[in-house]
């Protein structure tokens, strides 16, 4: 098999780094091309941020680099703002966070936390990172039509989508290309999962961070294939003239539309698109609880209290995800019986859920805590995370929704979920691994830079918007609300957002300039081991060749020993013979 | 209560239904609040008592477990405790069915790109008939020769509406998705092309409330506009009187 073929070591440049077949390599490009779009999608709300804090003002500086169809005189167009929120909440979902948890992380970590040499499929992997690459070009391609991007938001909805410009064809294609990727990278990390196991490593001894990767890519292959099929409808609506979506006698600023068929469901968009986004919602952070759970172990010296039942719970939240996606659509009108349902699995997503959160937080209790850059992002994912998902009761429940839907509270929610939560731990992972995978550590003192001005930011960011969201002011307004009375007590909180976004960019310049200066300057590591940790991976050479391991692996235990009773030393790696 | 106004700035209510949205929000934000600060404190306490300094030897056996399950099933017991005595029956009494009260003042509401269009039955209380055909002539396409018609009131963005009556609401849309959100009635019900959707609220002070469009309908979206006039029975009677039969 081509697998065990070690590349020849004349292989070419080209070879090596960008067509390899190589699980970390492919796992670094999915992380730095992720990197940069996290980093772009970033920057597209700093010019909306711009927009809500001082509605109508010329953007200074760079007011007029982006045209006069966008922001003439520096001034932004509706328009543009609906583009650049659109762009913003896909880049940062289907371009940012999940490519960089599943396709980034899983792919650099699970053949080596499993002992396998590599993914079981390589080459489906090299092909998998390059469809998301050409779906991300395509989607950045957009911003040059003449139209420019789609500005339906981040749902698309029809019959806005259905009749939209240019820019929305291309983000189904987009989407489109994105499905098909993450369907190869399921399929693959499964299939590793399931049979390149080193031998000893039953599934119990499986780390929580492949759990989590593994119900993760279950998620992705079931949830996906239907926005898969709706994505096609959606163009051919647009391209074929169907009507999937568009139902008969539509009147479009001021014409009946007589080109088209009718006969077709809005509502059916909605569902088709929430039965992938609410699973969605787990691709994005199940790979963090992973990351975390792995961090939190190593520098609380302890095992994970309750580990079983979070593998059940990880499992059990897989299956409830499916089955809550209508709690986003409470008010299409839906009768009680349906609301009743879904109202109630939301809230059966809560027991699981805390049952994790509790997992960690109670292994920290006896624990004998070190607090160096990865543990301080890991340790600020809890809270910051758990505020995340306390915040979504109210959304839950149907009739607290009704005041609260498509408020700024739904964006403070699911905010403090990803950003200051599964970001937060996407961070700690960086931190964690960026020794194993260059042979050096990333700077101490350049972290702590980084994380406390993040941390204070990301609070200052997203809960003003809570409050905000309580009085009433929606998303997706163009001018922040300005043009109604009953937002103007509390928007004054959008100039402090606004600071507090611009404020974070810089904090990050600490991070990215350590991550840069670190690979070539930073601290070398004397062992293969420098966290004095427990899981595979830290068996390998520094940084792992083509192959990974060079000697025989075998598992003798589960992935968290540490500090056991009559052990030489406070960690038992899942390696070693002798405790 | 003064820092409630900084930190829980509700609108003030305006409508006898949303007295019970309002209890909800407070107490599942109570128990958001109680869990958050426990949570907190609990954390707070163990990253000082079990830092590496203070720790340096680590304590396998753990006596939290047992409470931290105590917590997890009383979350869970609250959590129902909301959905099945608030919430649910909110939904079946208030949102999924009609008020059963005779002395209702129905309205139909067509929400277009970027404007709501206001339809009243007039004096006869029976409504027009509309037609696609007719849109051209006037923007909820009224049959000119429909005499149910004739003393229709039609009205564009402002809702009158008596106080202390309640107002049912019929929604329909001309062409892309929006949302009729009235905040101080705590109302919000999407309004989807090729669909009938109702919402209905009493209200119960004189004054303008605001409509606000809730969902992405375009680049007009933010300024999506309306504004409900709650006003006497008597000004009412004289609005409808001095209206009749005034499409626009």
């Amino acid at each position: 098999m081509s697998i065990s073929k070690k590349p020849s070591h004349d292989a070419s440049f080209v070879q090596k780094y960008v067509f390899s077949t190589d699980h970390k390599i492919i796992g670094i490009q999915y992380g730095l091309t992720s990197l940069f779009f996290l980093l772009f999608g970033f920057g597209l709300m700093m010019i909306m941020r711009w927009q809500l804090a001082y509605p109508g003002h010329a953007l200074p500086v760079m007011g007029t680099i982006f045209g006069e169809n966008n922001m003439p005189g520096g001034i932004m167009l509706p328009e543009f703002y609906n583009q650049l929120g659109a762009m913003h909440g896909t880049i940062m979902v289907f371009l940012g966070v999940v490519p960089l948890g599943f396709g980034g992380f899983g792919n650099y970590l699970i053949p080596l936390q499993i002992g396998a040499k590599d993914m079981a499929f390589p080459r489906l992997n090299l092909l998998s990172y390059w469809i998301f690459f050409a779906a991300g070009g395509l989607m950045l391609a957009s911003f040059f039509l003449p139209g420019g991007p789609t500005g339906n938001g981040w749902t698309s909805y029809p019959p806005l989508s259905d009749l939209a410009h240019d820019g929305q064809s291309i983000w189904l294609v987009g989407m489109f290309l994105i499905i098909i990727s993450s369907l190869f990278s399921s399929i693959n990390f499964i299939v590793t999962i399931f049979q390149l196991r080193a031998p000893g490593m039953t599934f119990e001894r499986l780390p929580f961070f492949i759990w989590a990767q593994l119900v993760t890519a279950f998620l992705l292959l079931l949830a996906f294939p239907p926005l898969e099929g709706a994505a096609f409808m959606q163009l051919m609506d647009r391209l074929l003239g169907t009507s999937f979506f568009l139902p008969s006698g539509l009147d479009v600023s001021g014409q009946v539309l007589t080109n088209i068929s009718g006969g077709g469901n809005a509502l059916l968009w909605q569902h088709l698109f929430w039965f992938l986004g609410h699973p969605e919602v787990y691709v994005i952070i199940l790979p963090a609880l992973g990351i975390v759970t792995e961090i939190i172990a190593n520098n609380t010296r302890k095992p994970i209290s309750g580990f079983n039942y979070m593998r059940y719970s990880v499992i059990f939240l897989g299956f409830l995800s499916f089955i809550v996606w209508s709690h986003h659509m409470y008010l299409t009108g839906m009768g009680t019986n349906v609301t009743a349902f879904f109202q109630t699995t939301t809230m059966l997503v809560s027991i699981p859920s805390v049952i994790i959160i509790s997992g960690l937080f109670i292994t920290l209790w006896g624990g004998s805590i070190r607090f160096n850059s990865p543990m301080l992002f890991a340790l600020a994912f809890l809270p910051m995370f758990g505020f995340g998902g306390l915040t979504g009761l109210p959304l839950g429940l149907a009739t607290t929704d009704i005041p609260l839907h498509d408020t700024y509270y739904v964006i403070g929610h699911f905010h403090y979920v990803v950003a200051p939560g599964v970001i937060f731990a996407i961070f700690g992972g960086i931190y964690y691994w960026f020794p194993k995978a260059t042979g050096r550590k990333m700077n101490e003192t350049l972290g702590r830079l980084h994380f406390w001005p993040t941390l204070i930011c990301m609070n200052l960011v997203f809960f003003p918007m809570l409050i905000q969201g309580i009085a009433g002011v929606n998303r997706r307004l163009y001018d922040g609300g300005e043009s109604y009375l009953f937002m103007h007590d509390v928007l004054y909180w959008n100039v402090i957002i606004s600071w507090a976004v611009w404020v974070m960019a810089v904090a990050q310049i600490p991070f990215i300039f350590n991550f840069f200066w670190s690979i070539f300057q930073g601290e070398k590591v004397t062992s293969d081991n420098p966290w004095e940790a427990t899981t595979l991976e830290w068996a390998a050479p520094t940084p792992p060749p083509h192959g990974n391991f060079t000697k025989k692996i075998t598992v003798y235990r589960g992935p968290y020993e540490y500090s056991l009773e009559g052990a030489s030393k406070d960690y038992s790696p899942q390696f070693e013979k002798d405790i | 209560m003064g820092i409630l106004k900084y930190i829980f700035p509700m609108q003030p209510l305006a409508s006898v239904e949303g007295r019970d949205i309002d209890t909800l929000m407070y107490l599942i934000h109570g128990l958001i609040l109680v869990l958050f600060v426990g949570w907190a404190v609990y954390f707070i306490v163990v990253l000082i008592k079990f830092r590496k300094s203070n720790n340096p030897k680590v304590q396998r056996t753990s006596s939290a477990s047992k409470i931290s399950t105590m917590v997890e099933w009383g979350v869970a017991a609250l959590e129902f405790l909301l959905l099945f005595a608030f919430s649910i029956p909110f939904w079946a009494v208030h949102v999924a069915s009609k008020p059963e009260y005779k002395n209702v003042l129905e309205i139909r509401v067509v929400a277009q790109q970027f404007a709501w269009n206001v339809h009243y039955a007039g004096p006869d209380g029976k409504f027009g008939r509309a037609s696609a055909k007719f849109l051209d002539d006037n923007p909820l396409g009224l049959d000119p020769d429909d005499p149910d018609g004739k003393d229709d009131i039609t009205t564009m963005n402002q809702i009158y509406v008596p106080v202390n009556k309640t107002i049912l609401i019929s929604l329909t849309s001309k062409d892309v998705v929006h949302s009729l959100g009235i905040p101080a009635m705590r109302v919000k019900q999407d309004v989807i092309p090729g669909m009938s959707t109702t919402v209905w609220f009493t209200p119960i002070k004189k004054g303008q409330f605001e409509i606000v469009c809730s969902q992405l309908c375009g680049l007009g979206h933010y300024r999506m506009r309306g504004i409900v006039n709650v006003v006497s029975q008597m000004d009412f009677d004289r609005w409808i009187q001095e209206q009749k039969g005034n499409h626009d």
